[in-house]
């Protein structure tokens, strides 16, 4: 008895200092330093964006640089200074701007600004939960992501640049300092930020995995969370078994570079002085980075793939098709992405035994994506759309992740990857399947979520402005790139027209280039739409798309805890759209199924026993009443 | 008053903090076993073995961390028991067999230096010896400030329950530590020839 009354008076002095605490915030606690999880994805959000747009500013840069490698402009020098020398980029600056873009976008972007803002925000709404597992371990992980960012911009003002050895830091050329100015400082500042964002991840993963396992509210069972939350818990246990693996890959890549040691680095030569380097192995920096590198674009795309059918549901109002066959999909993409990171390497020398099992594991990955894909047109077969901009974009990902995804076919075989690796069918590739399919997914997050995050709407109109200029920018850019990959122009060059046999693509690429700068400037439209809605936009109601999901019944004003009284109980699973029978289109996951007697059927009392009998008692009074009529 | 203490569950739950621990130990896994491989990876391919023989003082310290877990489950046992006594002085010999543990390391090092195995190494079979213990030290410095942190919230005032989560938080951490020393160990024995 009297550890209970303990722990009560423990308990009430909790309860108390909550209601303190909400009152006492100051601006450090509540924008800064936050342990509030709705706070902490707006903070990720908007630092994503905003390295976003950075990002993409230095893909127009060197998108100039392709279309136009003989002109000068002396903008460019004002602007960039030594790194445009004479208004022309410099080529050891081009090679740092293709890399800080690829690793800006993969890493700061799409995993943390994707899973940090969407994970954070929806894994405890949409659980019914009062926050994450440890709130105090969510704000470091922020804490540590944007430190991380400005380590990683911090590297374009040090005198000899940024790291340009491309975004996966092949040794030996990143290995040794001295073999061009992208190894030197600016490569050592890309190992630190890498090392403290994939700390930050590891925290955020860690909370999100817990969270989901250990913080359901009641009635909240796995086979009745939403498929966003299937997809951002999968997402953080693939990168709690990734990320550490690529940390001991840049831990022995530090000490090869600032201690001397030989891991990577073998016999070799630079600047016509013989190192004293033996018997390191680069592949062995390979198969390290790419077991990390390989699960990491499905980071990328899994949690786009959740939001996408999520939203798809909704808005076409119809339950999603083939939840269990979704689940199992991502399941699936999960366990096979961990063996197949020799495709990357089948160039590298690979015993071509080896290179065909890598082979066949990849294709067949194109199962569980097939299954997704066919899945999320049945879903769209028939249904009541409403083409929000979200839901847009949502479709946009579907039709990204088909057209990249084909070519992954042709990429996957170790025969084709001969000719097609390191050329610019790679690049049209990844950036089609991960690049626009996740962006567009995390963009219909944004449109879907933002009432949620900030208790307005943001402009319809703009949005689909922005919609389609992305659209169909997306594919003026990267389509042309295919060609120009088969004809086997290769990636990362600095001037390749200037080689004789691929003159003629030069035409091309100015093509590319104002496809580039259109697409950019549309985001305009959504960068004013996205700031000028948090403070002016249409105030939101309460569940303005009419959702199932549990984040909808918090009240607009986003309070501390979510949910004022009694955490919600769920009845259902999240999908329940145009049920027949029903009153409206939709039945929250807190109706009780007692109170849709009229949309009820016999397969939603499967582990219900006591429920069926009710059931069918009310189907036979049923019955009864239309033979008195 | 039941009531009460429901809605207040909800609000101060310290079951998943404690499984965000678990869910640390397998990223902390995989990191070691990253690190194995890129041995194997290595030694396999380029024909450089260890090529000497762990030194013995490696032994010693092995024997110093099992105890170290013996020691942090009996103040375990002794916080359950409401033994708080017991309890501190146990950790207290845990942090000492730890600090123990981390000397001992170092003197391996320069035990090594000294047979002219050096970490900066043409061949990075010596060098990954040095990774494996290095790296592991880290964990046994974060183990001992957790260690510390247990201590003195032990000292304090605390309510029962967040001393009880302490100890376990720190006792699972440091178990783990002693069964990838004994892994790294036992791997290293397997290869030194």
């Amino acid at each position: 008895m009297s550890t209970l009354a303990v722990h009560d008076h423990h308990g009430v002095e909790h309860h108390d200092h909550d209601h303190g605490h909400h009152h006492k915030e100051t601006f450090i606690t509540k924008y800064i330093f936050s342990q509030d999880h709705k706070m902490i994805a707006k903070q990720f959000l908007i630092t994503g964006i905003i390295m976003a747009v950075i990002a993409m500013l230095l893909s127009i840069l060197f998108r100039i640089q392709l279309a136009y490698p003989d002109k000068s402009f002396p903008l460019l020098e004002t602007l960039l200074g030594r790194f445009a020398p004479g208004g022309r980029l410099d080529p050891n600056f081009y090679l740092s701007l293709v890399t800080i873009h690829g690793t800006i976008m993969v890493f700061f972007v799409l995993t943390a600004g994707l899973s940090g803002t969407f994970s954070n925000l929806l894994i405890p709404f949409q659980l019914g939960a009062r926050d994450m597992a440890s709130p105090f371990m969510n704000m470091l992980s922020y804490c540590m992501f944007f430190t991380a960012s400005i380590i990683m911009l911090a590297s374009f003002f040090v005198q000899k640049g940024p790291a340009g050895g491309g975004w996966t830091i092949y040794p030996p050329l990143s290995a040794l300092p001295k073999a061009m100015p992208g190894s030197a400082e600016g490569m050592t500042l890309w190992l630190i930020s890498m090392v403290l964002f994939v700390a930050s991840q590891l925290m955020g993963g860690i909370n999100y995995v817990s969270t989901v396992l250990n913080m359901r509210t009641k009635g909240m069972d796995l086979w009745k969370m939403p498929l966003t939350i299937w997809a951002f818990f999968l997402t953080a246990i693939l990168g709690i078994l990734a990320f550490p693996v690529l940390v001991a890959g840049v831990v022995l890549l530090v000490f090869d570079r600032s201690f001397g040691t030989s891991f990577y680095l073998s016999e070799i030569v630079v600047q016509g002085q013989v190192m004293n380097f033996e018997g390191g192995s680069p592949i062995l920096f390979q198969h390290l980075f790419w077991f990390l590198g390989h699960p990491e674009v499905y980071i990328v795309i899994m949690p786009a793939m959740g939001i996408s059918s999520e939203v798809m549901s909704v808005n076409a109002r119809k339950p999603i098709f083939g939840y269990h066959a979704m689940v199992y999909s991502l399941i699936g993409i999960t366990v096979l992405s961990f063996i197949v990171w020799g495709h990357h390497m089948f160039v590298t020398g690979m015993n071509p035994f080896l290179g065909g099992v890598f082979m066949i594991t990849t294709l067949i990955i194109a199962v569980p994506s097939a299954v997704k894909t066919f899945n999320w047109l049945a879903t769209l077969w028939r249904g009541n759309i409403r083409f929000t901009p979200a839901m847009l974009f949502a479709i946009g990902l579907v039709s990204f992740f088909i057209s990249g995804g084909i070519t992954g076919i042709f990429l996957g075989n170790a025969a084709l990857d001969i000719n097609l690796h390191d050329t610019y069918f790679v690049v049209a590739h990844f950036h089609l399947v991960m690049g626009s399919a996740a962006i567009f997914g995390m963009l219909a997050g944004v449109y879907h979520w933002f009432p949620k995050m900030f208790g307005r709407m943001m402009d319809e109109k703009l949005g689909y402005l922005h919609f389609w200029l992305t659209f169909i920018g997306a594919y003026l850019v990267f389509f042309p790139m295919h060609f120009m990959g088969l004809d086997g122009v290769p990636r990362r060059y600095y001037a390749f027209t200037e080689i004789e046999s691929l003159k003629q693509w030069l035409s091309v690429n100015t093509f590319i280039t104002w496809a580039a700068i259109m697409s950019a400037v549309a985001q305009v439209a959504f960068l004013f739409n996205f700031f000028y809605s948090i403070f002016f936009g249409k105030k939101a109601t309460q569940n303005p798309w009419g959702s199932t999901t549990l984040e909808w019944t918090t009240p607009v004003e986003r309070i501390h805890g979510n949910w004022p009284g009694e955490l919600p109980t769920v009845y259902r699973w999240p999908y329940d759209y145009s049920k027949p029978g029903a009153e409206e289109d939709f039945i929250p996951q807190t109706t009780p199924y007692s109170q849709t007697m009229t949309s009820n059927l016999p397969h939603d009392f499967e582990d219900n026993p006591i429920g069926l009998t009710q059931y069918n008692e009310w189907l036979k009074t049923q019955t009864v009443n239309e033979e008195v009529k | 008053m039941m009531a009460q203490i429901q809605q207040d569950k909800d609000r101060l739950n310290l079951a998943p903090k404690k499984f965000n621990m678990w869910i640390f130990l397998f990223t902390s896994f995989m990191f070691f076993m990253a690190l194995t491989s890129g041995f194997i990876v290595y030694s396999g391919g380029k024909g450089h073995g260890l090529g000497f023989n762990m030194p013995n003082i490696f032994a010693y310290s092995t024997g110093v961390i099992v105890l170290s877990s013996l020691t942090i489950f009996l103040s375990s046992n002794a916080a359950k028991r409401l033994q708080f006594q017991k309890q501190r002085l146990f950790l207290w010999a845990t942090i000492a067999l730890g600090v123990i543990f981390f000397v001992l390391q170092v003197y391996a090092w320069s035990l090594l230096i000294k047979g002219g195995i050096y970490f900066t190494n043409p061949n990075a079979s010596q060098s990954f010896v040095y990774v494996f213990t290095g790296m592991h030290l880290l964990h046994i410095l974060a183990g001992l400030l957790l260690l510390i942190n247990t201590l003195v919230k032990a000292y304090r005032n605390t309510p029962q329950v967040m001393n009880l989560y302490n100890m376990d938080m720190s006792s699972i951490f440091w178990h783990f530590l002693d069964i990838i020393w004994i892994y790294l160990y036992v791997f290293l024995l397997l290869n030194q020839r």
